[in-house]
């Protein structure tokens, strides 16, 4: 194996040397975004630093229940930085729906590749758990809110059409189709561009991090491919069930828009 | 046919009681009065917030509003069209409905009912205001409810036309033996099609009459 190069806390201010760059052209340029870029990069080291503590604990003292109370923080903080960013404009209905969604979606997929493609054990077994319930969840989030961006436009831009379908005797399903299947588009492309993409324009963060910390590049290969398609599957899923549930929340028991 | 009893919605529409007869009822009234509030109410695009609204003696509450709506159909003042071309626009209810789709012989005879020359290959962003309005009507005659609710049928058409579209929307109603409530601003097309003449003005009915047979 190779001696892996230890990152010591020097070298990673060094890395800082990019932010005080991005910072000296934007204030120059007068692009004025210092302070989101100051914060966001500020946040990003502090919530890691602190993960890494928590995942140092965890995995010296991996039990089932510390796995299970992770994971569902991890849910929680997703959902929420869902509804956050669309803070006043989603109904109740909707809410729970994406919450929902997101719950039932991530962690069938999640279980399914845990217990069955990879096979962990013992099997609460932190270490795979943990990250691979982040980069599913991650990208699910993602999913779920271009998904809730696409439906949420899409029916405030073709509301006349929709209701113009209902008044043609449709189904409120039926009047939906189209803004469902954009919002199913739009939700998932990110997904397959990266699958596109992957390996020739970029070599996604898993990998590279297996890679740098000693896992040979063919483990790592496989793991990645395997993974894509469990984010593949968790993202489609999620929004499916998203778009299943969500498009009612715009109508009433009487199929009447709201 | 319809029985409204103690209907209000929210502040716009107030309609203690009011009865409309099968056949052709016109409704009149100023802009803002509630009259497309009222068709919407009649086809449960919308609900009353207060009061209830018989249909044939049913509670429209305990009717499906989606089977309502093929049953009691309505067209809009401002009807929408679909994207495509014009035979596109006239079979999409029926894609929305699963029923059979007629062929073009069936569409090119309603497009001549309706007073439109065109192909069916025409895109209909070609089309000029009155002829979308047309080719909306003919989509809902195609159709054929057993209730036309029209809300402004004839807005945008020429004075000859809209005598010609509202005789024939006449004509086929008494014909087939259906109903219509038809919303209009013309008080000589109220005269001459509506056996009954309702009035609103500010959201209640100023007045309900039968036709007066001498102005005939
Ligand atoms: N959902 C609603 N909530 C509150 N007010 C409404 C609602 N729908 C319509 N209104 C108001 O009710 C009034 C009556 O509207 P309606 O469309 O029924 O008028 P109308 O008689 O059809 O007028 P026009 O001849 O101009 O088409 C208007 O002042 C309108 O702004
Ligand atoms: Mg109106």
């Amino acid at each position: 194996m190779n001696a892996i190069n230890d990152l010591s806390i020097w070298q990673v201010m060094l890395a800082y040397v990019f932010v005080l760059v991005v910072l000296a052209i934007t204030s120059i340029r007068g692009i004025g975004r210092e302070k989101e870029i100051l914060i966001s990069s500020v946040r990003m080291t502090i919530q890691l630093v602190l993960t890494g503590y928590v995942l140092v604990y965890v995995f010296a003292n991996p039990s089932p229940l510390l796995t299970a109370l992770i994971i569902v923080l991890m849910e929680c903080f997703a959902i929420y930085t869902v509804f956050n960013r669309f803070k006043g404009r989603l109904s109740k209905k909707l809410k729970i729906t994406i919450a929902l969604s997101m719950l039932v979606g991530t962690l069938a997929c999640l279980l399914y590749f845990l217990f069955i493609v990879v096979r962990i054990d013992p099997w609460y077994d932190p270490q795979y758990f943990i990250p691979i319930a982040g980069m599913m969840v991650g990208n699910s989030m993602t999913g779920i809110a271009l998904g809730v961006k696409s439906l949420i436009d899409g029916m405030s831009i073709q509301r006349n059409l929709v209701e113009e379908a209902l008044i043609l005797g449709a189904t409120p399903q039926f009047a939906m189709t189209s803004i469902v299947n954009n919002t199913f588009e739009a939700a998932i492309m990110p997904t397959i561009n990266s699958m596109l993409g992957m390996g020739i324009i970029f070599l996604p963060g898993m990998m590279t991090g297996q890679i740098l910390s000693g896992t040979s590049p063919a483990t790592a290969v496989n793991y990645q491919i395997a993974i894509m398609l469990g984010i593949m599957g968790s993202v489609a899923i999620t929004v499916i069930l998203m778009l299943q549930l969500g498009y009612r929340s715009f109508f009433n028991e009487e199929d009447q828009l709201v | 046919m319809f029985e409204l009893i103690d209907v209000k919605y929210q502040e716009v529409v107030d309609i203690p009681h009011l009865y409309i007869t099968k056949g052709q009822t016109v409704l009149l009234g100023a802009s803002g009065s509630g009259k497309t509030t009222v068709l919407k109410l009649l086809n449960k695009m919308i609900s009353p917030t207060q009061g209830r609204i018989l249909f044939c003696g049913n509670d429209l509450k305990q009717l499906p509003s989606v089977d309502h709506r093929r049953n009691v159909m309505m067209l809009s003042q401002n009807p929408i069209m679909f994207e495509g071309n014009i035979r596109d626009n006239l079979t999409i209810a029926f894609k929305f409905q699963e029923r059979v789709i007629p062929g073009d012989e069936e569409l090119y005879k309603i497009l001549g009912k309706v007073q439109l020359e065109k192909g069916l290959d025409t895109p209909v962003n070609l089309l000029s205001g009155g002829e979308k309005q047309r080719l909306a009507l003919g989509r809902i005659f195609l159709l054929d409810p057993s209730v036309y609710l029209l809300d402004e049928p004839s807005s945008s058409l020429d004075q000859d036309t809209e005598d010609k579209i509202i005789k024939m929307v006449s004509e086929h109603i008494k014909k087939a033996n259906k109903s219509a409530v038809m919303i209009t601003h013309s008080k000589s097309v109220a005269e001459k099609y509506g056996d009954e003449i309702i009035e609103m003005a500010q959201g209640k009915i100023l007045y309900r009459r039968l036709r007066d047979e001498c102005n005939k």
